[in-house]
């Protein structure tokens, strides 16, 4: 345990230094939610959603967030692999799940607290949360979604030799899962053909779930979120662990 | 005397190309042992499986009597590394960077805390203890990793070419530090380099390592030796007369080319003063006269009919063609 703390405080260490990467990962979905979501207000049809379209936005901007900084955190691996910090990591007496551990749920605390950052932002344009349960739902979703995500980045890491893939992974991985996610729009307004695909995503119940936690309204069960976004979770941390097993330096 | 490293037919190969070709060696405790040779000849991968980075394809080695491959974690607990490439976290400070390596080793931050103090200070980095890494010239992140490296108190510590691009005022502090550890810590010491005065100046002993294969090892002062002393070079209009001129039990070959005469004899210093007399008794002229004492460079060339840097670029054609191949796989 104490080497899963001494990772993750790491993560903290070099987040809470970092304050334009910070800004530079909240910047996008912030500015996403102010001119789509103030933008189109008025424009979108509001009775089918059951709220507001910023309000709506809220939410998807909140898991955007998440699954940007959780999987950037899991490719650190590879500037580790990069600049040789991991070699540092890789000689020690430890074992490599410790190291995984530690990377997945360092990653997954800067994940959330960028996406806690934003959702106190979203309170200047509206943002109003239910109640404390509600809030603490949100939250639970969002860790998971940061650990499944983290986990899945390291997954994609230990495979990569160097950052020249990371476009690639960027576009048709990270944007794909971001736009079929139902973080934009109501997934019930997709055609027929493309809703099913949409409920492959898992970052869709991330969404729905984090919605359900701070509008109380959502178009998926939260029950059947709970379990497929902490199955995710549970599985990629599985995947990443079992890759980052094999790395080498 | 006891061992520290005991290395039995280790074997490294990555497809075709045999990095490390059977090699063994025994290095005693105390000790500082330089593995010498260009880029490219194995000397990096030696290391690797010493320090259980790499598996060994084949053959054995032991760390303080600790098996390489059977007891992974014992064999960490009892190294320190230096990397040849850097292995800081740049974006933490110094201390954290120490601090950091501190709790991985599990060590008690009552022990830690006061440990890295005096690892700071010895290697004159504790007024920049909390300076951001990134601030720091090669030289200081040399010295950082090295003290980073003796945090857990290693038995034996690994230095993978130490003072590779650093300037020869830096290399020469390096050097001292590294020579007092192994004095005082009794640490043993296995270092990689390419520099022949870093090896000279160092080492107990010398493996001369050249395409994988150990082709001489010994103490510097004997692998010299054993290449035939020193050589004093004169000039001379008349040097067909100064080999007769010159018949002492202490020349031990003496060669003629043109207006050149090469002199191999031990301990030319001492003997430099008889053979301008007996040249000036015999009126032959000199032109001019230098003495040559060999280095590990002769010793290299003697050995493999080479020189250093024009084995380095084979050496860096076969890993080249080894990456190559690495990737189509």
């Amino acid at each position: 345990m104490e080497i899963v703390y001494t990772i993750w405080l790491r993560s903290m260490k070099r987040f809470v230094r970092s304050k334009s990467r910070i800004f530079g990962s909240i910047a996008m979905p912030l500015f996403l939610l102010v001119f789509l979501g103030l933008g189109l207000n008025s424009v979108v049809n509001a009775s089918s959603l059951g709220q507001d379209y910023v309000m709506f936005l809220v939410p998807g901007m909140v898991a955007m967030t998440v699954l940007f900084s959780s999987i950037f955190a899991g490719l650190q691996i590879i500037w580790d692999k990069q600049f040789g910090f991991l070699k540092e990591t890789l000689v020690a007496p430890v074992s490599r799940l410790e190291i995984m551990l530690g990377q997945t749920f360092g990653g997954a605390t800067t994940a959330v607290l960028q996406g806690l950052i934003l959702m106190v932002l979203s309170l200047f344009i509206g943002l109003r949360i239910q109640d404390p349960v509600g809030f603490l739902v949100a939250l639970a979703f969002m860790v998971l979604v940061g650990i499944g995500f983290t986990a899945f980045g390291i997954a994609i890491a230990s495979r990569m030799e160097d950052m020249t893939g990371y476009q690639l992974v960027m576009n048709f991985v990270i944007f794909p899962l971001f736009g079929l996610s139902g973080a934009l729009f109501p997934i019930s307004s997709l055609p027929g053909w493309l809703m099913p695909i949409t409920l492959f995503d898992p970052l869709t119940y991330g969404v729905e779930g984090i919605r359900f936690g701070l509008t109380g309204a959502s178009q998926i069960s939260p029950a059947v979120c709970a379990s497929v976004v902490a199955g995710f979770a549970v599985a990629m941390t599985i995947i990443g662990a079992f890759l980052f097993r094999k790395v080498s330096v | 005397m006891s061992v520290a490293i005991q290395v039995t037919d280790l074997t490294r190969r990555f497809g075709d190309l045999t990095a490390v070709d059977t090699i063994s060696f025994t290095i005693e405790q105390g000790e500082i042992f330089g593995l010498l040779g260009p880029n490219g000849a194995g000397k990096t991968t030696t290391l690797s499986m010493l320090s259980t980075m790499l598996e060994p394809t084949s053959g054995t080695a032991e760390i303080m009597g600790t098996d390489i491959q059977k007891d992974q974690d014992g064999v960490r607990k009892a190294i320190g590394i230096v990397f040849q490439d850097q292995s800081l976290d740049e974006e933490l400070t110094a201390w954290e960077n120490m601090d950091f390596h501190g709790r991985l080793y599990r060590i008690p931050k009552e022990v830690r805390e006061p440990r890295i103090e005096k690892l700071l200070k010895l290697v004159e980095l504790f007024d920049r203890k909390n300076d951001i890494v990134k601030t720091f010239s090669g030289g200081m992140r040399r010295r950082l990793e090295i003290a980073r490296g003796l945090l857990h108190h290693p038995r034996v510590l690994f230095l993978d070419e130490p003072t590779l691009g650093l300037d020869p005022q830096t290399r020469n502090h390096l050097w001292q530090y590294i020579e007092v550890l192994a004095k005082e810590k009794n640490i043993t010491i296995i270092l990689t380099t390419h520099y022949m005065e870093e090896a000279d100046r160092l080492c107990n002993r010398i493996a001369i390592i050249d395409h994988g294969k150990i082709i001489a090892l010994d103490t510097p002062q004997r692998l010299k030796d054993s290449i035939g002393g020193d050589v004093v070079t004169i000039r001379s209009p008349d040097s067909e007369k100064i080999a007769a001129a010159l018949s002492a039990s202490w020349i031990s070959h003496i060669d003629k080319e043109d207006d050149e005469v090469r002199i191999t004899l031990a301990n030319a210093e001492q003997h430099i003063s008889t053979i301008v007399t007996r040249l000036n008794e015999e009126k032959i002229p000199i032109t001019s006269i230098s003495v040559h004492k060999p280095t590990l460079e002769d010793v290299f060339l003697s050995y493999t009919g080479k020189t250093m840097r024009e084995e380095e670029v084979d050496g860096k054609e076969a890993m080249k063609m080894h990456f190559r191949r690495r990737r189509r796989h």
